[in-house]
């Protein structure tokens, strides 16, 4: 149905396959279900060894440790990333009405991207990790990262040289300022000192303070930028387009726009609260985080309002409510942020599960049902079919959102017990508990947790199918498409 | 300049987003590597010997900051769990640093003197044979890997590039003589670091097994020294709040 709308509601008729690269943007496609797959299994997997610890079996390679970084590598890089290069170069050819730059250093994107993933999975397994949270991948890695971003970028600003609009999109300014902020993330935080050329081993050039500062800049730019401008491109095009109405307000998106990319890069030191850095780096990043609210805000309600006048939808239109809830989850997870980037709140949460539940009410609510409900969009118009089942999309929905509310209620519940706990004196003033006694509290919701893990990923397996089965029945034959009209 | 301009422009668009975004890292964090008071003066702190520099790889193999802090807060609760709130100049020589984000078991900043070699080879071994309600995988191949110190040099090499006061000279030793003592020194001199990583795992013993050399030897002997570098009876706690 959703295609017929499309194909009947433009002007410009053209040839697809000649007019656009599809077939890099339906390999990152089919990508983004694999790692999603793999890596929520992971995340669940060690969910699991938290509740019960003897699944670690005694094996270097699966422990905790190791395989934490292999969950955040799969679902961050692998699923998100493979998710953002596939809607990016089909919003920018799209709204450019431009074929991407260069078929043949997209598919090198495509193949570098997945071996980074792999070799990244590989050496965390292997114990090579360069300490540095999202950032664990050995100095090699990093170099091949480097060499696909810079790839990227310049395919992306070659195809928007190429545009045959005068404008620019919206949703192409979020994702440039996503590859440009990525690229300059990544080059200082792995800076390093490898032991030799014929070694994954490698020291950070800076040390201490100054190397949390860059790491945490880092840290918080990779869900500032990575997890949340970019997804804010692909929400600022399949939300208007999955509703068939414009954006609410371009005043609110040109705001939006820059606040968001200004404010994010000041914020990263609340993550930093109460240590050993300067009280002023702290105070300031504190000071913009609660700034960022605003835009924050401003960009989900601008994402909301464009339902203005068809919200029947959200009644009928499975993939309509993932892009809603996912919305209403980035609102929710913008307004806790900043709550917990209080000196005060902080001290309380800091360092316990809370900032875990806060972490996957953004990475489940927002990141990964934006980007199910943007794929629900795609899939039908790279393969030429509907989708195999509404249905299943519809149970995915719901299977998701148990999932994630399973979740974020378990964290919050032993977050906010932890740091109680750890503060707690008895009536001698000595302290009331000791420190595993907050942890066997936290059982009982660590499996809670786990199980709300095993809802999602339940949701991930049934739309692999469903995509399985819409790939199956469709065809990437050249058809006469059109261009849209309010994209 | 209208915003219409920019979206029309692609060169406005890119130079104004790299300024949008350069302005932050630019403001927060270039002036701590000039600020004097980032890092306190304070006097102990030192590299790490051979031995523990090895055991520090280990812990960052194994994956341990993802579920150990290294920093303490300035608060009472934690002054009374774990001990002096942690300062800067403690990680000074900490590439990368370890401070952790989550306390899914206790924070290690000062766990340095805290158990025996014992209890710690015993607790990394099997953890739940001590702490029953522990949830930390056991590490079993710590006490069965030998260590490997074949790459120790280019280990410490590779930090001395970054900016750790390991000596290769003469005249690197004689400035390590004056600033840290005769004792501290010799265990930084890069061509005596087998030697000296050797001497110290026989000393120390850490992993209880005397005949053997394993990566238990080395983790234990990090362990064991984290956080007791610097005298805090040497300080009025006065001190150190200029520096916060």
């Amino acid at each position: 149905m959703a295609t017929a709308s499309v194909a009947t509601s433009g002007v410009n008729v053209s040839a697809v396959s000649e007019q656009y690269n599809y077939d890099v943007i339906r390999k990152f496609t089919i990508m983004t279900l694999v790692w999603g797959a793999i890596g929520m299994f992971v995340g669940v997997y060690i969910a699991s060894e938290l509740a019960y610890p003897f699944l670690n079996f005694d094996i270097p390679y699966i422990t905790f440790g190791r395989l934490r970084p292999v969950h955040t590598g799969a679902v961050i890089f692998g699923f998100g990333g493979s998710a953002l290069f596939a809607t990016s170069y089909y919003v920018v050819q799209r709204t450019c009405q431009a074929r991407l730059f260069s078929d043949g250093m997209a598919s090198f994107t495509f193949w570098g991207w997945q071996a980074i993933i792999v070799c990244a999975a590989l050496g965390n397994v292997l114990g090579y990790s360069q300490g540095r949270e999202y950032a664990e991948m050995e100095w090699p890695i990093d170099l091949m990262i480097e060499v696909v971003w810079v790839t990227y970028l310049i395919i992306f600003v070659g195809t928007l040289m190429k545009r045959k609009q005068p404008h620019i999109y919206v949703a192409n300014w979020f994702y440039l300022a996503f590859i440009l902020a990525t690229a300059l993330l990544h080059t200082f935080n792995n800076l390093a000192v490898p032991i030799s050329l014929f070694s994954m081993k490698s020291y950070s050039l800076f040390s201490g303070a100054q190397d949390a500062m860059t790491q945490w800049w880092y840290g918080h730019n990779a869900v500032g930028f990575f997890l949340t401008a970019a997804f804010l491109g692909m929400m600022y095009y399949f939300v208007p387009k999955q509703a068939g109405r414009p954006v609410y307000s371009y005043r609110l998106s040109v705001l939006h726009f820059w606040a968001i990319i200004f404010l994010y890069m000041w914020a990263g030191a609340h993550h930093l609260h109460w240590t050993a850095i300067p009280d002023w780096t702290s105070t300031l990043a504190a000071t913009f985080s609660i700034m960022l609210l605003l835009p924050s805000w401003g960009g989900m309600i601008n994402g909301i309002l464009t339902l203005s006048g068809a919200w029947d939808k959200l009644r009928t239109d499975p993939v309509m409510r993932f892009l809603i809830v996912a919305l209403s989850f980035y609102g929710m997870s913008t307004f806790e942020g900043p709550m917990m980037s209080l000196k005060d709140v902080n001290a309380l949460s800091h360092y316990t599960d809370w900032t875990i539940g806060h972490v996957h009410s953004g990475a489940l609510g927002w990141v990964a049902m934006i980007s199910f409900g943007s794929l629900y969009h795609l899939a039908p118009r790279l393969w030429n079919t509907p989708m195999y089942s509404q249905k299943l999309i519809n149970v995915h929905f719901w299977l998701a959102t148990i999932g994630i509310l399973l979740y974020i209620v378990a964290m919050w519940i032993s977050g906010i017990m932890q740091g109680l706990m750890w503060r707690a004196f008895d009536d001698f003033g000595n302290l009331q508990y000791s420190f595993v006694e907050s942890v066997a509290a936290a059982h009982p919701f660590y499996v809670m947790r786990a199980l709300g893990g095993a809802f999602f990923l339940s949701g991930m397996l049934l739309m692999c199918y469903n995509m399985y089965k819409t790939i199956r029945k469709g065809s990437t034959e050249q058809q006469v498409e059109v261009s849209p009209v309010a994209a | 300049m209208k915003h219409d301009n920019i979206e029309r422009n692609l060169g406005i668009l890119l130079v104004l987003t790299m300024l949008a975004i350069s302005a932050g890292g630019l403001v927060e964090i270039v002036p701590l590597f000039f600020i004097k008071e980032t890092v306190e003066n304070v006097e102990g702190v030192r590299p790490y010997s051979p031995l523990e520099l090895r055991g520090r790889d280990i812990y960052v193999r194994e994956g341990c900051y993802l579920c150990h802090s290294q920093m303490i807060r300035p608060f009472r609760d934690e002054a009374l769990r774990y001990g002096h709130y942690s300062l800067a100049a403690e990680s000074k020589y900490d590439h990368p640093f370890q401070w952790g984000s989550k306390r899914t078991g206790p924070d290690l900043a000062r766990v340095g003197g805290k158990y025996s070699n014992d209890w710690q080879t015993q607790h990394l071994n099997a953890p739940r044979s001590l702490v029953p309600q522990s949830v930390m995988p056991n590490y079993p191949w710590l006490l069965k890997t030998d260590l490997d110190y074949s790459d120790i040099e280019l280990r410490m090499k590779a930090l001395r590039t970054t900016g750790v006061p390991y000596s290769l000279t003469q005249a690197e030793y004689d400035r390590n003589v004056k600033d840290f003592g005769e004792d501290v020194a010799k265990s930084l001199h890069i061509p005596d670091a087998e030697k000296n990583l050797v001497a110290q795992a026989q000393l120390g013993n850490y992993d209880t097994d005397p005949g053997k050399l394993s990566e238990m030897d080395a983790l234990v002997s990090y362990l064991q020294v984290l956080g007791t570098m610097v005298d805090f009876k040497k300080y009025d706690d006065d001190y150190f709040v200029k520096f916060r």
